[in-house]
């Protein structure tokens, strides 16, 4: 098993968290799961690398992004929340109030 | 080779997972593949000689961020039908963009080519989770320190944006029942008779 194989998959699960951003436009929440895709992707990419290359430093900035994750992952939907009492929608288009 | 059939086999779910993530019309089931995911690709870790990341994958992305992901699924009563009816006109550009970066990213890691065919090569003979404590309380103290206020101000954020007071439930209290005074509560009137109190 080769790093290269890793690095596929990675880019396999960074592609298709992209194309969940593309496909889902309009639902805030499948966007945030798309994003938790690609941090994951970004984190295979750390382990492999980090396995590899006999390094264990890439597998503590994993421990970082996943910290950062999981805040921006509660204060995403908290903002979700508050922003569907006051509207009632989570479509992302309705989300124009800051335009101006 | 037994690894390169666990590593096919778990790869092979994770890619399906996530497009099940993207794709399922379901909002609770996509959550459930996202939790699919994040535990195939635990497994992956262990594949790679990292025991304490995939633990800390399973407790924290598993058992708290896709079940947080799910409440709010479940609390918000979205008709999520109406988001997914323009689906298809996202689709051109989606796999347009997607095949681009695909492309692009496979040229690159075609490049890439690293001798050392050993997985796990970093645990010497020391455990995975000892040797990342011991450098995370030393070299990375400070970014560990830094990663707990991010946490810090994400609980209190979370907590300052979802907070409602309510004002409905009448509580007793016991200072200002205490200080009445017959002055403040009672008014006196003299009433002329025969006119009645207005």
């Amino acid at each position: 098993m080769s790093l290269n194989n890793y690095l596929i998959l990675s880019a396999l699960l960074f592609t298709i968290g992209v194309f969940g951003i593309f496909m889902n436009r309009r639902n805030v929440i499948i966007i945030m799961m798309s994003i938790e895709l690609i941090l994951l992707s970004v984190n295979i990419n750390f382990v492999a690398f980090s396995s590899y290359l006999g390094n264990i430093d890439g597998q503590i900035i994993t421990f970082f992004v996943l910290t950062v994750a999981a805040a921006e992952a509660a204060i995403g939907l908290a903002i979700l929340v508050t922003f569907f009492r006051n509207r009632a929608t989570i479509d992302v288009e309705e989300i124009d109030t800051l335009k101006g | 080779m037994v690894a390169d059939i666990v590593f096919y086999l778990f790869a092979t779910i994770t890619v399906i997972a996530a497009l099940g993530v993207v794709s399922v019309k379901n909002q609770v089931h996509s959550v459930l593949f996202l939790v699919l995911t994040f535990f195939t690709t635990s497994a992956l870790f262990v594949l790679l000689g990292a025991e304490f990341l995939a633990a800390i994958l399973i407790m924290v992305y598993m058992g708290a961020v896709a079940i947080l992901f799910l409440f709010v699924v479940m609390m918000l009563d979205v008709e999520f039908s109406a988001l997914k009816e323009r689906a298809m006109q996202y689709l051109p550009m989606g796999i347009a963009v997607g095949v681009i970066i695909l492309i692009e990213l496979i040229v690159i890691i075609t490049q890439v080519h690293i001798d050392h065919d050993a997985a796990g090569a970093v645990a010497s003979d020391v455990p995975n989770t000892l040797e990342l404590g011991r450098l995370l309380y030393t070299k990375y103290l400070l970014p560990f320190e830094i990663a707990s206020v991010i946490l810090l101000v994400a609980l209190v954020g979370a907590i300052v944006l979802t907070y409602r007071e309510r004002k409905r439930p009448k509580r007793q209290n016991i200072q200002k029942q205490m200080a009445r005074t017959p002055e403040q509560s009672v008014e006196l009137k003299k009433v002329a008779s025969g006119e009645g109190a207005s």
